[in-house]
């Protein structure tokens, strides 16, 4: 009952006028040369010491995306981009892969240290103080630039069956998985941003549960863009096999700089018979300044395959960072009475864009999906929610619910629904439900009455327009969610 | 002894708009309960608005000393922990916040403010509680988002509830008689009576003379198109039921 009073407690222990994540660490690196070519392709692929197979994939990809053209449609403005002006890998110098965290850079170690984010394994992520025993325990893959630098638990999850490595090595260890369901969720002619992800990605994280296993911990993978001029393209791949269930969780930030960062990753996940994924992400990347200078570009394909009957996939996100955002985490239920789920926070503030939601594409029989999504919009910024929810021919009984709530800060800021709805089979029943609210002025001075700040105010009625997600969210990342919610609006009133 | 309250020939407006407080004169001492009577659009809310700090008036001249500071150079939340509570005639609902987590974080907002010790959530749990079972708010209502689908008279109970959590210096009641039905009416005035001592005063907005057998004032006045015009003891308000306000509106005009 107190996790108001608690986040208007932490939000007031954080040096709040400045984006906190913003630092940059100082080791050198060792990066590709900029821009984009066969070669570029060959060199990350050989660095990854990947099989043949893998780097003709790659190429085909390139070849694929030289033809292509960068989407237009979504309701976000920015210059052109030089993809022959970045740096495509970059990884710490003289990284070999560590075999255990002592072998980790320290400098990189206190970087993660510095984002809240324990490499260690006693402790946990919200860096609270929780007793021995009663502490909820993630396992971390660290992916630092380029490359990850660290798996935290592996022991314990092999000892379950659990594969949980970045997709590098597991490319090396488990190729027959890898070649089995990468890219198929997202094909390779899927868009501009994916196809340029599959030439170029670097690392990412990969999961396999094997049948029946519910994964002994939650799972969660950290991004950090350190480098200059630096692309990040992670790409990661779940897969739950039969009867099985995994808890993903997926946090980012990025150093404050003028420039703009390209972020173009891709997540494949891959659900079969009565198999559960739950899949949460807290994405913080660096906005820009108050006038809109420098920030990352989030250009992210995210889909999710419901292949198996009765199984189900369920998206939370909370978006409060970036330039601007593009991504729509999807679900695709092939399944016979497979179901998918979207919870979803955005928030932007100053000058940032967000073009987000989801796709629910029903083909199976008896499908559900639920969508929750929560925009929130303020300072200059333009906040779009667009869902697509279609069903197939042959869904009979497709259902799906979508709430689609917006609210505005102040006077100068824009939000927008875009809903798409097609419905091929006539028994299909999809109910779209949407409002678009101001937070009023009276409902902030009733607060302040009662002896609440303006910034608190705003920080609760904030809190309360979001509860239905965050209460999606596992416990102490809807800690970190609602910190950052705070952190994202100051300034935002008054 | 200094007076609680001071207002010296108080001007206000509606920001952009016309004058609705017009030279209003009020002493209020500790202990007082104080009557404020007068027809529809006299400005008798305005009047709660203006001292509580609500934006979107503009005050063009007089001064207003409360607990001896100058209570217009406060932010509304400032007043408040100073010890300023409006009962409002329309409380808000604010979605998704239980009723709960919002007196915490009203309660300990103040109490950082002034510098005192905050309460634990155990602490003011048992403290609502109580005072949810003497004005009949169960536990279901305080988990319930802050005033959401509250009937009329449940929301006035909620507002009263505060009050008593807050323990301000003066409580402004707004009309706190209206949407009550009998019952609803004795709970709430058993509530604000429980609240009477030495220290606190009531400023009670009121058009029913009903709700002044329940809250029994020592001073009655007549507010009339921006200021008091006439002030009496609390059979006043058993004439102006009887006359209403028509001799004292050309007595302003
Ligand atoms: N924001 C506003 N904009 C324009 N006019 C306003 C505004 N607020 C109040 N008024 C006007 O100011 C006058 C005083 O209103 P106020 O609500 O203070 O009256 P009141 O004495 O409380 O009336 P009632 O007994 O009906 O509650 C009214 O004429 C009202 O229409
Ligand atoms: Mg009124």
């Amino acid at each position: 009952m107190a996790a108001v009073q608690d986040t208007v407690e932490q939000v007031r222990s954080i040096d709040v006028d400045q984006y906190k994540y913003g630092f940059e660490t100082d080791i050198e690196s060792e990066k590709a040369p900029k821009g984009l070519c066969e070669d570029v392709i060959r060199y990350i692929s050989a660095k990854k010491e990947e099989p043949e197979w893998m780097l003709q994939w790659r190429l085909d990809a390139y070849a694929r995306w030289l033809t292509m053209q960068e989407p237009e449609w979504a309701r976000v403005d920015y210059p052109q981009i030089d993809y022959q002006d970045l740096y495509y890998y970059s990884q710490p110098k003289a990284f070999k892969a560590p075999k255990s965290l002592d072998e980790v850079d320290p400098e990189i170690l206190k970087t993660y240290a510095k984002l809240g984010i324990p490499l260690r394994e006693q402790e946990i992520l919200a860096g609270v103080e929780i007793p021995e025993g009663e502490r909820p325990r993630i396992a971390v893959d660290a992916v630092f630039d380029s490359v990850s630098v660290a798996t935290t638990f592996k022991e314990e999850l092999k000892a379950a069956g659990v594969i949980f490595m970045p997709i590098s090595e597991a490319l090396r260890e488990h190729p027959d998985l890898v070649k089995q369901y990468l890219g198929s969720v997202v094909p390779p002619t899927d868009n501009y941003f994916a196809t340029l992800n599959q030439a170029v990605f670097s690392d990412g994280s990969f999961v396999y549960i094997p049948p029946g296993v519910r994964c002994p911990m939650e799972l969660s993978t950290y991004f950090r863009i350190n480098e200059k001029n630096t692309g990040q393209f992670e790409r990661t791949l779940i897969i739950a096999d039969k009867g099985s269930y995994v808890s993903y969780l997926e946090g980012c930030t990025a150093p404050m700089r003028d420039e703009n960062q390209l972020h173009a990753a891709v997540v494949e996940l891959v659900v079969l018979d009565d198999a559960e994924i739950k899949y949460s992400t807290v994405q913080n990347w660096y906005p820009g300044d108050a006038d809109g200078k420098g920030g990352i570009y989030n250009f992210v394909t995210k889909r999710g395959d419901c292949r198996g009957k009765n199984s189900k996939i369920s998206w939370t996100q909370v978006e409060t960072g970036s330039a601007i955002t593009w991504k729509y985490p999807s679900c695709v239920l092939r399944g016979e009475g497979s179901s998918g789920e979207f919870y979803s926070i955005a928030i932007s503030n100053g000058r940032q864009q967000v073009d987000s939601g989801t796709k629910m594409i029903h083909l199976g029989k008896n499908t559900t999906s639920r969508i929750i999504s929560k925009g929130i919009s303020a300072g200059r910024s333009n906040n779009t929610y667009r869902g697509l929810v279609s069903a197939h021919r042959k869904a009979a009984g497709a259902r799906n619910f979508t709430n689609c709530d917006s609210l505005l800060i102040g006077d100068n800021c824009g939000a927008h629904t875009v809903p798409y709805i097609e419905a091929k089979n006539p028994t299909a029943q999809f109910e779209h439900e949407a409002t678009t609210s101001k937070i009023s002025e009276d409902m902030l001075f009733y607060c302040m009455q009662r002896g609440l700040t303006q910034e608190d105010a705003v920080a609760l009625v904030v809190n309360g327009f979001v509860r239905d997600v965050l209460q999606q969210l596992p416990m102490e990342f809807a800690v970190e969610a609602q910190k950052l919610i705070s952190i994202s609006l100051e300034g935002s009133v008054g | 002894m200094a007076p609680l309250l001071e207002i010296k020939d108080l001007h206000a407006e509606i920001s952009g708009g016309r004058k609705i407080i017009d030279g209003m004169n009020l002493t209020i001492n500790p202990g007082e309960i104080h009557a404020i009577m007068g027809p529809n659009g006299a400005g008798k809310s305005t009047l709660s608005y203006v001292l509580s700090g609500k934006p979107g008036y503009e005050i063009t001249g007089g001064e207003v000393i409360f607990r001896g500071v100058n209570l217009l150079e406060l932010s509304p939340d400032e007043r408040a922990a100073q010890g300023l509570f409006l009962c409002f005639q329309y409380p808000l609902e604010i979605p998704g916040v239980s009723n709960m987590a919002f007196l915490h974080t009203a309660v300990n907002s103040q109490r950082r403010k002034r510098g005192e010790v905050e309460l634990t959530s155990p602490e003011l749990v048992r403290k609502v509680r109580e005072l949810g079972q003497t004005l009949g708010i169960n536990a279901e209502m305080l988990k319930r988002p802050v005033n959401v689908g509250f009937s009329g008279g449940e929301k006035k109970r909620n507002e009263t509830l505060q009050m008593m959590l807050l323990e301000p210096y003066l409580c402004v009641l707004d009309e706190a008689d209206s949407g009550l039905d009998i019952d609803a009416l004795k709970v709430v005035s058993n509530g604000v009576n429980a609240l009477r001592s030495p220290e606190r005063s009531m400023l009670v907005i009121t058009h029913y003379q009903r709700l002044l057998d329940y809250i029994v004032p020592d001073v009655v006045h007549v507010f009339a198109a921006g200021r008091i015009v006439h002030t009496g003891g609390k059979e006043l308000a058993l004439e102006l039921e009887a006359t209403g306000y028509a001799q004292y509106q050309n007595e302003a005009a």
